[in-house]
């Protein structure tokens, strides 16, 4: 994002469409250009480089191999992408599963299912370089261009990391390998006229070779080259148009298409599978579901424009469709050669198509004519000559500018296409037996195991990346002798029974939590966004509740019973101002730290956009009456958000007030909230006795009938839970306090009793009554001024004349006025007199903070 | 020779002096320091205990000490610090093992106060500061306020009870936090003590018995409700030993011969019947030790080389000092037209029953006076009589009901008298070289008929 502030890019396509779907009028190409407008310089990348593209995180662009380029109907130049993330995208927790040091520059081949692999080309930043490596190998000493070198060891499927396979391992290689040869030899432009009498033979070949299975091919195939909405109507009408599938069937592939690979994973037997997995697919993909459902026109999915017209492309439309198909069959084939089917069909224009590449481009190098597997098994020298390739680049670099580097390395990178998209295709068979997997297909499942190695859980709902700041962490300093256990009964039961103690259930909350996780549950299911709002007096564990919620929901989507999602909690009490809100949870989420109002801006668009790599975002506002403005536009958007098509947003609110969306919002931003609501009811006295006993449980430190005291004491106070177990706690102490060793370590009523009395007794008496005997006195004073007035105000000079006749009753030296205001302000210090500004001096105005009983209640005792 | 040994006592004795003022000063104006506890054992244990948890266990607390002004509620706190770190020590003599876990072994206390911290901002810097997080920069921090509170809280959030050092956070001027906006610190630190965090304990400290009614609803849902009250519940035998241990000089003090004598004085003072009249009168008024403190400070400034010791007289003196009128001192130092200016403001309000006036009626009725008892006073002009009266203004004797207008005649703005009739009479017995006519007209506004 910020090279993009630097300088204004023009995005412009490289060479003529390639092949293009007349209905939907989306044209694909093999490159494109990049023109910078104040440098001057032309960029171009092509089909298979390596990108890095625009992330929500300025400084962290995702690392991409570029897959496919196309313009759809709306003109909109878009482009499939085989993702790698980098560290920071795993999250925490999984991190160490990795069990070494990683360097800045290593990435890892993302397989992580459910990530948008359709981006806008325009978020496309520039090429870099992607070496694949042997797990074991050491990182090639590269001094140039550090920055655009990234290196891929394994392969993260968002449970577990894994070796590259050697199919994955040696296309990496090969399409570093291309790059590198063709500008080492000759940087050479290679057009795209070169190449397409190649694809043309090729596809010929294709096509007589697979002649039987065409039919599925080629919607299978198509298929798996859909990624966007748009792609994937292309695809459906396609099919529709051939009636080959059923409707069923059709709309399974329709679900399928962001996996990608599905259709060329399975073939024929897919359909079978598809058909039984139907149902469960079926809500995974529910806004692709709709759309189908819904529109049938040529302007589906995409922005409704009147696409232009493409007239001197369509000439061509006809055979560059034929090509991307068999292009698609080509990228089939190294897998389906894995699969037991079609074998020996594909595996041969897959041969062909490589020879004749690689004879056309490279007339010079000697090397890489090989099969698939021979590729597989001389990785090791492959590897060694890109690095030779690169040392070269290198110094080649030296000489040239960056960006003739660039664009030379982009150009070679025309011939090597084809090869990277062979790359995608061993991650995607695990991408796709994932999904049916969690789909719990059976037969899928059963296959995913002989081609998955067993997986560590995937991908959970943590927040990611938890941010450290740029040069501070936050942290307080390790104690040096470790906490000391409880050691007896009460340290043991006061432990349990502090409010920070987490319970292993939430008692009394059973109905609550239920509706809570099924309402969150369902959205996630869905894939969709809403919004709840709970309410409740402080302590009546909602925010527990909720918490415990969010617990399960991430223990079932770690066990895979769940899509999984990021986690974000904000509390308007922890915040400066409601605006800090946007901020915050944009940190969640990505990370950046930026100002509240350029947060909101990209909050916006990050939930209102489809974006890619995003998982469905559970928030919780805790305090959501702080999160108030007069304008309540915090409140507006955090809940306008869920109701927005992409945004994947499930926000649950907490306040403590039940009217609030009707006291303090605003029309409009009451109905965003909607009308799912919650009360949690304060506890009774039999549940608070159910929660201290289930704390309690196997500890033996009270005594039932002081539990049940504290109970309805608190019951019928506020029903507040934390001050159950506040007393409860002050309890063992005064317990322990009392202890003569010999007695028997249990609380006893007494124990309570002098608890609550202690936290509930009000403190205006016992401070009258250990007032000094002028201050006492100065009480009777106001008293009488009271009385004699009959109003509940008076002046100092009113009550001093009281003051000084009682004096005289008392027989005590008449004081001085200064010293009644002496007095008088350090009652009111105390607060038991209200008292204007001292400098009205004898005109100040007092008032009792009591009532005139109390005060006669404490003055009488004595 | 005789006059050389006196001599030489006297400055043997002028070091004793200089020594006794020392400690003395000492005692009663860095009164939290090092000044004994008196009657709050419970309170003493109490907080030790809950201090205690929270260092060796890790248990998150939050109390509330409240008390009257000067009832030492800093005191005790500060003792119970103090004989922490002593006990820490104490056992890491004792024990060999916990050696390192105990002289490393620490607490950080933030000492806040609300005089000091007006708004959560400061006091987040401040916190941060104490802390010695990493984001402080020498001796400051920068940031924003949004970024500090999300720092510390993450900080804070880290921890947990087992293996972060534990933290005591102490508010003093407790209710001063209460009223800053949304009461947001106090509610992130009761936060941070009622979750699994670092362990943390929040010491409050407040004059206020109604503080409980000023804490947000979620912030005292999250108090624990811990209060310990310090009440200054001790009687005037007990006053009286206080006033003992006070005054006496401690058994290591280095004139022997001296302290003897010195505590010997002491104890006869403490029985001597005006000594205890003035502190009886003194503990009738207020039972705060820092009056007591305040007192002995007065007379204690009397002990001189001459006057080596402390006699009934000197704490009569203080006694009275302490207890004298400060507006009726003011009197004193009047003129006489400003006297009776104030006399003739003193008929005005018993005329019109405290109704405010103007200028120009109390300078009608102080033309009355002159009209009538011409031969006694000079008759001052009017502009200079205005001069007198704006003096009053200023030393607040009188006071403007409303705010001066700029274009209001000053002769007619509202005022009212801030002294009592009594203090008048009172100043007027001791005003020196008074002239008669005045003293009669101030008795009675009729004295003409």
């Amino acid at each position: 994002m910020n090279t993009r502030q630097q300088s204004k890019l023009i995005y412009s396509w490289y060479g003529k469409p390639l092949s293009s779907d007349r209905k939907l009028r989306t044209f694909q190409y093999k490159g494109i250009l990049i023109t910078s407008e104040s440098s001057k310089t032309e960029t171009c990348i092509q089909l298979g480089d390596f990108i890095l593209v625009e992330g929500v995180n300025a400084d962290q662009p995702y690392v991409a191999q570029l897959v496919d380029l196309y313009e759809d109907g709306a003109q909109h130049k878009r482009a499939v992408v085989q993702w790698f993330c980098r560290l920071e995208e795993i999250p925490q927790n999984k991190r160490k599963l990795l069990k070494r040091e990683i360097s800045a520059q290593e990435v890892f081949f993302d397989q992580v299912l459910g990530y948008d692999t359709d981006i806008a080309a325009e978020t496309i930043i520039k090429s870099i370089m992607v070496l694949p490596l042997h797990l074991g190998e050491e990182l090639p000493i590269i001094t140039l261009n550090k920055e655009q070198t990234f290196y891929v060891r394994q392969s993260w499927d968002g449970k577990c990391f894994k070796v590259l396979s050697p199919d994955t391992f040696s296309k990496l290689k090969e399409a570093n390998k291309k790059r590198g040869v063709i500008t080492n030899s000759s940087k050479a432009f290679i057009s795209s006229d070169i190449l397409t009498p190649v694809k043309k033979e090729t596809e010929n070949v294709v096509r007589s070779a697979t002649k039987p299975k065409n039919a599925d091919m080629e919607i299978e195939s198509k298929h798996s080259t859909s990624k966007s909405s748009l792609a994937k109507e292309r695809h459906s009408q396609r099919v529709a148009n051939n009636d080959i599938k059923t409707p069923t069937a059709r709309k399974k592939l329709e679900l399928n298409s962001p996996t990608r690979s599905k259709g060329r994973l399975l073939g024929y037997e897919v359909l079978g599978l598809l058909d039984d997995g139907c149902d469960a697919i079926a809500p995974l993909e529910p806004s692709a579901l709709k759309r189908k459902v819904k529109f049938t026109s040529e302007i589906l999915g995409s922005p409704p424009k009147i696409p232009c017209s493409n007239d001197k492309s369509k000439s061509t439309s006809e055979t560059a469709e034929h090509h991307q198909r068999s292009s698609d069959i080509m990228r089939l084939s190294p897998y389906t050669k894995v699969k037991d089917f079609s074998e020996k069909d594909k595996h041969l224009p897959e041969k062909d198509d490589i020879l004749s590449l690689v004879g056309y481009q490279k007339p010079s190098r000697q090397s890489p004519v090989l099969t698939p597997r021979s590729r597989r098994t001389c990785a090791q020298k492959t590897s060694a000559l890109i690095a030779q390739h690169i040392s070269l680049l290198k110094s080649h670099g030296k000489l040239a500018a960056e960006e003739d580097f660039l664009s030379g390395s982009d150009s070679s990178y025309s011939s090597s296409s084809e090869e990277e998209e062979d790359d995608d295709v061993p991650c995607t068979p695990e991408n796709k037996t994932k999904s049916s997997r969690i789909f719990s297909t059976p037969k899928s499942s059963r296959k995913s195991a002989v081609h998955t190695p067993a997986k560590t859980p995937k991908k959970t709902g943590t927040p990611r990346t938890p941010r450290t700041p740029r040069h501070a962490t936050p942290e307080i300093p390790r104690r040096v002798q470790a906490a000391q256990e409880p050691a007896s009964v009460l340290e043991e039961a006061r432990l349990r029974l502090h409010v920070s103690a987490i319970p292993e259930s939430l008692p009394c909350r059973e109905e609550e939590f239920q509706d809570i996780y099924n309402f969150v549950e369902s959205k996630l299911i869905d894939g969709t966004g809403g919004c709840m709002y709970i309410s409740g007096v402080p302590g009546t564990g909602k925010t527990a509740t909720v918490h415990e919620v969010i617990r399960c929901l991430q223990q079932a989507a770690e066990n895979e019973e769940l899509p999984p999602f990021q986690f974000v909690e904000i509390n308007g009490m922890k915040l400066t101002d409601p605006h800090q809100a946007y901020v915050q949870i944009l940190e969640f989420l990505t990370g950046q730290k930026v100002t509240a109002t350029h947060a909101a801006v990209l909050l916006a668009k990050l939930f209102s956009t489809p974006g890619p790599k995003r998982k469905t975002t559970v928030l919780i506002v805790d305090e959501l009456d702080l999160l108030w403005t007069r304008k309540q536009n915090v409140m507006y958007n955090l809940f306008d958000w869920p109701t927005q098509k992409h945004s994947k947003l499930i926000i649950l609110a907490i306040a403590n007030t039940m009217d609030l969306p009707e006291r303090i919002m605003m029309n409009r931003v009451a109905s965003r909230l909607g009308l799912t609501r919650m009360s949690f009811q304060p506890y009774t006295y039999k549940q608070l006795q159910q929660i201290v006993s289930s704390r309690l449980k196997g500890v033996k430190a009270f005594e039932e009938d002081a539990v049940q005291l504290v109970s309805r004491k608190v019951a019928a106070l506020s029903g507040d839970a934390r001050r159950c177990l506040d007393i409860c706690r002050r309890a063992t102490e005064i317990c322990e306090f009392s202890l003569q060793k010999r007695d028997l370590e249990i609380v006893r009523m007494a124990h309570v009793t002098e608890a609550i009395d202690e936290m509930f007794s009000s403190p205006y008496v016992s401070a009258i009554r250990n007032a000094s005997l002028h201050e006492q006195i100065l009480l009777k004073a106001i008293l009488a001024e009271f009385r004699r007035a009959g109003v509940e105000e008076a002046t100092v000079q009113q009550i001093y004349h009281h003051y000084v006749a009682l004096c005289r009753v008392e027989g005590l030296q008449s004081p001085t006025v200064s010293e009644i205001m002496a007095v008088c302000s350090r009652l009111s210090a105390c607060r038991l007199l209200l008292v204007e500004a001292s400098n009205k001096y004898l005109q100040m105005r007092v008032r009792l903070n009591l009532s005139q009983d109390d005060v006669m209640y404490a003055l009488r005792e004595e | 020779m005789s006059k050389r040994k006196l001599k030489e006592s006297s400055a043997e004795s002028a070091e004793c002096i200089s020594q006794v003022q020392k400690i003395l000063r000492e005692r009663f104006c860095h009164h939290c320091a090092a000044g004994e506890l008196f009657g709050m054992e419970q309170q003493y244990r109490h907080l030790l205990e809950l201090l205690k948890r929270t260092t060796v266990h890790g248990e998150s607390n939050s109390a509330l000490i409240i008390g009257p002004r000067g009832s030492g509620k800093t005191a005790l706190l500060n003792h119970v610090l103090k004989d922490l770190r002593e006990m820490k020590q104490v056992r890491e003599n004792l024990l060999e093992v916990h050696l390192n876990g105990n002289c490393q072994f620490f607490i950080k206390n933030p000492f806040l106060s609300g005089l000091l911290q007006t708004n959560d901002k400061v006091a987040l810097k401040e916190i941060t500061r104490q802390l010695q997080l990493e984001n402080v920069v020498g001796d400051k921090v920068f940031g924003s306020f949004a970024e500090n509170l999300a720092f510390l809280l993450e900080a804070l959030r880290k921890g947990d009870r087992t293996s972060s050092c534990p933290i005591l956070f102490v508010l003093d001027e407790f209710d001063l936090f209460v009223h800053h906006k949304n009461q947001t610190l106090l509610y992130n630190l009761f936060d941070i003590s009622q979750s699994a965090q670092t362990p943390v304990t929040v010491i409050g400290l407040t004059c206020r018995q109604d503080i409980l009614e000023l804490l947000e609803k979620r912030v005292k849902s999250r108090f624990s409700h811990r209060q310990i009250y310090l009440m200054n519940s001790f009687d005037f035998k007990e006053y009286i030993k206080i006033f003992k241990k006070q005054l006496s000089l401690p058994a290591e003090f280095p004139d022997e011969s001296f302290a003897q004598k010195w505590n010997n004085n002491v104890q006869h003072l403490s029985e001597d019947k005006t000594v205890q009249d003035v502190l009886q009168n003194l503990f009738h008024h207020t039972k705060d030790l820092r009056s007591l403190h305040l007192l002995l400070m007065l007379a204690g400034s009397a002990v001189t080389v001459h006057h080596p010791l402390l006699t009934a007289a000197d704490l009569q003196e203080a006694g009275r000092q302490h207890s004298t009128d400060s507006k009726a001192n003011i009197v004193h130092g009047l003129s006489v037209l400003e006297i009776c200016l104030i006399i003739a403001m003193k008929h005005l309000n018993e005329v019109y029953d405290g109704e405010p006036f103007n200028f120009q009626m109390v300078y009608n009725e102080f033309q009355k006076f002159i009209q009538r008892k011409a031969h006694s006073m000079y008759n001052f002009e009017k502009p200079v009589v205005m001069k007198a009266f704006e003096h009053l203004l200023q030393l607040e004797l009188v006071q403007p009901l409303e705010r001066p207008l700029a274009r209001a005649q000053r002769e007619y703005l509202l005022m009212k008298l801030l002294l009592d009739s009594s203090q008048i009479m009172n100043a007027l017995q001791v005003y020196p070289n008074c002239p008669t006519d005045v003293k009669q007209w101030a008795t009675s506004s009729l004295s003409w008929l």
